[in-house]
């Protein structure tokens, strides 16, 4: 008798790693609180003159984002590490690449997602007008999986060590600087009247060059650090 | 019956030592004989810039600094990651002592384009294309050499810092091609394997002599920080007991 499929296995790692955060929602309201206080200190900090706040808020909001995206990746393992689930998961039949791409998936449902959903009041606060706020959730929406998954890749390299989130985010904020660069230049694009097709459709490509690549990766990483 | 060639003769740590304490001094003396020749031929010999005055003479250090920079990362990336796919510990060695050299050589040529920009651009430093993914590849030399310098393990640190090394290096072509990708301040290349290079001839060999004289100093600090790694690293080993410099 053959032991689960592919699909049943991803289903349960990622329902799993999803009602946990479902039941522990602190973890995931920390994260968005933490993204909306980051980006209401800017204004705060530059003073409240529109002209300027609307030309650095989609900046403002894509740095918020990528930092809280960064504070969360912490949780991505961590939990699984210490109680032994992740051995278990390096060990199993089903191909280690898969179930890291069915945990990254819905880390980013928990943590990514709500990010996007709550931009838009953040684009208030900037003045931002109905474009400039539809291209930033595009942006958003492409580049949010990107940062989980390059992330997933830092996450996995600083399972365990000391000085685990300053290490974390020194890799991996290089990493996130395309996409940081692509997804604002966007908005900007469209409000100087270029069209934000060309910025959308690298980030695209980011997307899925992460996709293909980023859970390899991180599946390396998880056996360097496991064994 | 022929003699067969060991190939991986100097493969082991035992083997390379000495190899590498002989080889480094000729490669020093190497880099001082190239490195006299092109500020020689930088500072005595070519002309004055048509549009640059004599400020231009800072490209002798920046250029051969920046060259060395983006060869640098991506013979760390390969050495780690041939120690990562054969679980060879010279090879992994040998990445992390090409790393401090390699962000050496992106901290000068930053700081060398920076006193350059001033006087050329009006400003010290400017976001374009190259500029960002050059200080990005300052910060994965220093992310490769944190992330060794905070796992405890020897062959774990190598592994992991094999991985981020290797995910970096798409960095590399991003800064060598982003003159042509993008519109930026920094200037177009002159220098092409394929066309004749649009500079004068003299500029063009004192910025050669310059590359060289900095990849000999590459390789010779290369090799003694190799060394001193292997020495730290297999400091249980009976051959090192055996050195002479070990001996009381």
């Amino acid at each position: 008798m053959s032991g689960p499929g592919l699909l049943d296995t991803v289903r349960c790692v990622a329902g799993r790693d999803l009602l946990a955060a479902l039941r522990r929602r602190a973890d995931v309201v920390t994260t968005l609180i933490f993204f909306v206080i980051v980006a209401s200190l800017f204004p705060l900090g530059v003073g409240p003159e529109t002209a300027l706040l609307r030309m650095l808020g989609p900046g403002v909001v894509w740095v918020a984002a990528l930092l809280a995206s960064m504070l969360a990746l912490g949780r991505l393992f961590a939990s699984d590490h210490a109680d032994g689930t992740l051995e278990q998961l390096t060990l199993a039949p089903q191909p280690l690449t898969i179930l890291v791409l069915a945990k990254i998936a819905a880390h980013w449902l928990a943590t990514g997602l709500p990010l996007v959903v709550v931009a838009p009041l953040l684009g208030f606060q900037f003045d931002l007008g109905a474009d400039a706020l539809s291209i930033l959730l595009a942006s958003l929406l492409l580049g949010t999986p990107t940062l989980s998954l390059i992330g997933a890749i830092g996450a996995a390299l600083t399972l365990g060590l000391r000085g685990g989130g300053a290490l974390l985010s020194l890799l991996v904020l290089p990493l996130y600087v395309p996409v940081l660069i692509f997804g604002a230049g966007a908005v900007e694009a469209s409000a100087a009247g270029l069209g934000a097709a060309a910025h959308l459709s690298l980030l695209g490509a980011l997307l899925l060059i992460a996709l293909v690549f980023a859970p390899w990766a991180t599946a390396v990483a998880l056996r360097i650090a496991v064994e | 019956m022929t003699a067969r060639i060991n190939w991986l003769k100097y493969a082991s740590p035992a083997t390379f030592y000495p190899l590498a304490g002989k080889l480094a001094p000729w490669f020093f003396v190497a880099a001082a004989l190239f490195t006299v020749a092109g500020i020689y031929v930088g500072f005595f010999v070519a002309p004055t810039d048509a549009q640059q005055g004599d400020a231009y003479r800072i490209i002798f250090i920046h250029v051969a600094s920046a060259w060395m920079s983006m060869f640098l990362y991506i013979i760390m990336a390969f050495w780690a990651g041939v120690g990562l796919a054969f679980n060879t510990r010279l090879s992994s060695m040998m990445a992390s002592a090409v790393a401090p050299t390699g962000a050496l050589m992106t901290f000068i040529a930053l700081w060398t384009g920076a006193l350059w920009g001033k006087p050329m651009w009006g400003a010290w430093w400017v976001w374009d294309a190259r500029l960002t993914s050059e200080l990005i590849l300052l910060f994965l030399y220093l992310g490769f050499m944190s992330l060794q310098a905070a796992i405890d393990d020897p062959r774990r640190a190598d592994k992991a810092g094999a991985v981020i090394a290797l995910v970096g290096v798409v960095n590399v072509p991003i800064i060598y091609f982003s003159v042509k990708w993008w519109n930026t301040l920094h200037q177009g290349a002159s220098v092409s394997l394929t066309r004749s290079p649009s500079m004068a001839a003299t500029m063009l060999l004192g910025m050669l002599l310059m590359a060289l004289g900095f990849w000999m100093y590459s390789i010779g600090t290369s090799l003694l920080r190799a060394r001193c790694i292997i020495l730290e690293r297999e400091r249980k080993s009976e051959w090192i007991g055996q050195l002479r410099e070990l001996r009381p």
